[in-house]
């Protein structure tokens, strides 16, 4: 069973997620290949190889995949069909856009979101914002997936995968990239970091976000999330949105700021090692998942910390 | 020109709704729980709705793929400003794969020249259906919307990818998933609601749209996630700083 592992190298935590990628597609078989697709993937391809039980890493190079647009993706992948029984990818936005469009192609059904492999065809994800969590059998005679990075441990890197091109002309597509403007943030990358310290809805404003967040954050050394509520109010970009409809983190150490917990917020982030939650209000959801809690207000607290921290 | 949208709607259990797992952990139980439409497919049809106030679209087409209480969610969706609905009665629950088999049919018989949707279903957490019915479709497509603007035969559409916004320019017919920030759905007034009652709502039968609708997938058992204890409370900051320093010196 061939398993190709697509990776957006384009993408700040690239590494990290397809060392994760690596290793579920390790527990669901062997030969496993890495695609890297889009212009100067090469020294991408050279940091991949090296991922412990990949076998080759495959390089499509043709600036009409740059962005990993879903038309001409798909159109490259489909050229493979025959050649793997199952297509994985990191479920960040990139693989949730393409991959599905891949497995319509293929006529089959994906399985989103993997957080564990139970057996090569049988998968655990998450339903209900991670109210529940079901487990699924394929009877698809190919595989398609995204699975969830945080759930895997990342690959060692004691590997020497050899890095292969592909032809990779594509036909004229139907969408254009017109312009993209990354986040400028100069934090690490949220879905990679091993400290994440996020906002809610009690910073109140933009500037308070800023001054007291992005302290702290920058203390320990860490990359800044969110709750929608801070999002939509404005406070921060919406690419820091931790949660079901944002990004799921599983960070060493997670702080809350003025976060109450709601089940969409903690589907994000209930899975990292500990949790540190500042409320004001005692009865916050936030607390019953917290390893340490601390009920004060945030405009007292985090400055406080973030000054005791420096000490 | 002026285009005609589809706007998928799916019944989904409230998002404020606890749900749990059955006893034999057979699936979870939605018994007795409210069901409303997908928070994401509201905000697709809110932006379909101002497309054609805004003069860029004729018609507003609403469907449903499911029970046949779904038909409460299309009728609000009626009230809140859809032209007509279809109502695809289906006994259980299909998959997005055959859900969006079933919207390449419905899209085709309507000759629309839009498909806005969810995207994600909150309750099966897919964020599939319509990649899969863009593809089915042979349509440009883009997901996650964060802003959308139609203009000479193109509809431009900013995206909210991991590292930051993306714009994409799509020639339609074109297929369009939104995000949550892309609008805020407003709410059915009264007389409204009165005239949703008198707007078509037409039922078909999944069996008569000659659509493959077995499963693929086997849902071998549902349970709870695994639970977090809660910890201790701390009395103060410094107690909380000593806390972090030490678990950052383990990283
Ligand atoms: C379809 C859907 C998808 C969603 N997806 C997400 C998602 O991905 N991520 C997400 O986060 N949410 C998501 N939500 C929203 C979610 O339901 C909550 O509304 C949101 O998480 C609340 O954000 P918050 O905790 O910042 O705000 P609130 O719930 O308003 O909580 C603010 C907290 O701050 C505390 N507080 C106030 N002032 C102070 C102070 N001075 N000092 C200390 N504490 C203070 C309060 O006690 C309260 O607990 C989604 C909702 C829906 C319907
Ligand atoms: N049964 C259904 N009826 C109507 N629309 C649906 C149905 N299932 C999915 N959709 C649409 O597809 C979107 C994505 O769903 P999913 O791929 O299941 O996460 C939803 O937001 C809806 O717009």
């Amino acid at each position: 069973m061939s398993i190709l592992v697509i990776v957006d190298h384009t993408e700040a935590s690239f590494q990290d997620s397809a060392r994760r990628a690596a290793s579920a597609a390790a527990e669901i078989g062997t030969g496993i290949h890495i695609l890297l697709a889009g212009v100067e993937c090469r020294q991408a391809a050279m940091q991949l190889s090296r991922i412990s039980g990949v076998d080759a890493i495959i390089l499509a190079e043709n600036q009409q995949l740059d962005r990993h647009l879903a038309e001409p993706m798909v159109e490259l992948l489909a050229r493979l069909a025959s050649d793997y029984s199952v297509f994985m990818a990191p479920a960040g936005t990139s693989g949730k856009n393409v991959m599905p469009r891949l497995a319509a192609r293929l006529d089959v059904m994906q399985v989103s979101e993997v957080i564990k492999v139970v057996a090569p065809d049988t998968f655990e994800r998450p339903i209900y914002a991670g109210s529940a969590i079901a487990t699924v059998s394929s009877s698809d005679p190919t595989l398609v997936l995204t699975v969830r990075s945080s759930a895997f441990e990342p690959a060692a890197l004691d590997g020497a995968a050899e890095v292969r091109q592909m032809p990779a002309s594509i036909g004229a597509s139907a969408s254009r990239v017109v312009s993209v403007s990354p986040n400028m943030s100069e934090r690490p990358d949220l879905g990679s970091a091993r400290v994440v310290v996020s906002g809610g809805r009690a910073l109140g404003s933009r500037e308070a976000f800023e001054s007291l967040i992005l302290p702290l954050a920058e203390r320990m050394n860490a990359a800044v999330g969110a709750s929608r509520a801070a999002v939509d109010a404005g406070f921060v970009s919406s690419d820091c949105q931790v949660g079901q409809t944002g990004k799921i983190v599983a960070p060493d150490i997670y702080v809350a700021c003025g976060i109450s917990g709601a089940i969409q917020h903690l589907a994000g982030m209930k899975a990292s090692k500990m949790i540190v939650a500042i409320n004001r209000d005692p009865e916050a959801p936030i607390f019953a998942v917290s390893d340490y809690g601390l009920v004060a207000d945030v405009f007292e607290a985090i400055p406080e910390l973030t000054r005791q921290l420096q000490d | 020109m002026t285009y005609s949208i589809l706007v998928p709607v799916k019944q989904v259990a409230d998002s404020t709704a606890r749900i749990r797992v059955r006893n034999d952990g057979s699936d979870v139980d939605l018994s007795g729980v409210k069901m409303a439409a997908n928070p994401f497919d509201e905000i697709a049809l809110e932006e379909a709705i101002r497309q054609r106030e805004a003069g860029m679209a004729r018609e507003v087409v609403v469907v449903s793929i499911g029970p046949r209480t779904a038909q409460e969610t299309l009728r609000k969706a009626l009230a809140i400003g859809a032209d007509r609905a279809i109502h695809v009665l289906a006994p259980r629950e299909i998959e997005p794969l055959a859900v969006a088999k079933v919207l390449k049919k419905i899209a085709q018989r309507e000759a629309v020249d839009l498909v806005f949707l969810g995207k994600q279903a909150i309750d099966d957490d897919c964020n599939q259906t319509g990649q899969m019915l863009a593809e089915f479709l042979g349509w440009p497509q883009a997901t996650f919307a964060s802003s959308v603007r139609i203009a000479g035969g193109e509809i431009t559409v900013v995206r909210e990818v991991d590292d930051g916004l993306e714009t994409l320019a799509l020639s339609v017919p074109a297929v369009v998933s939104v995000d949550l920030r892309l609008n805020e759905p407003r709410y059915a007034s009264l007389p409204n609601i009165m005239k949703a009652k008198n707007k078509p709502l037409a039922e078909i039968a999944v069996e008569d749209l000659g659509v493959d609708i077995a499963p693929r997938l086997t849902l071998l058992g549902v349970r709870e996630p695994d639970v977090r204890q809660a910890g201790t409370m701390v009395r103060s900051v410094g107690e909380l700083a000593s806390i972090l320093r030490l678990a950052a010196g383990r990283i």
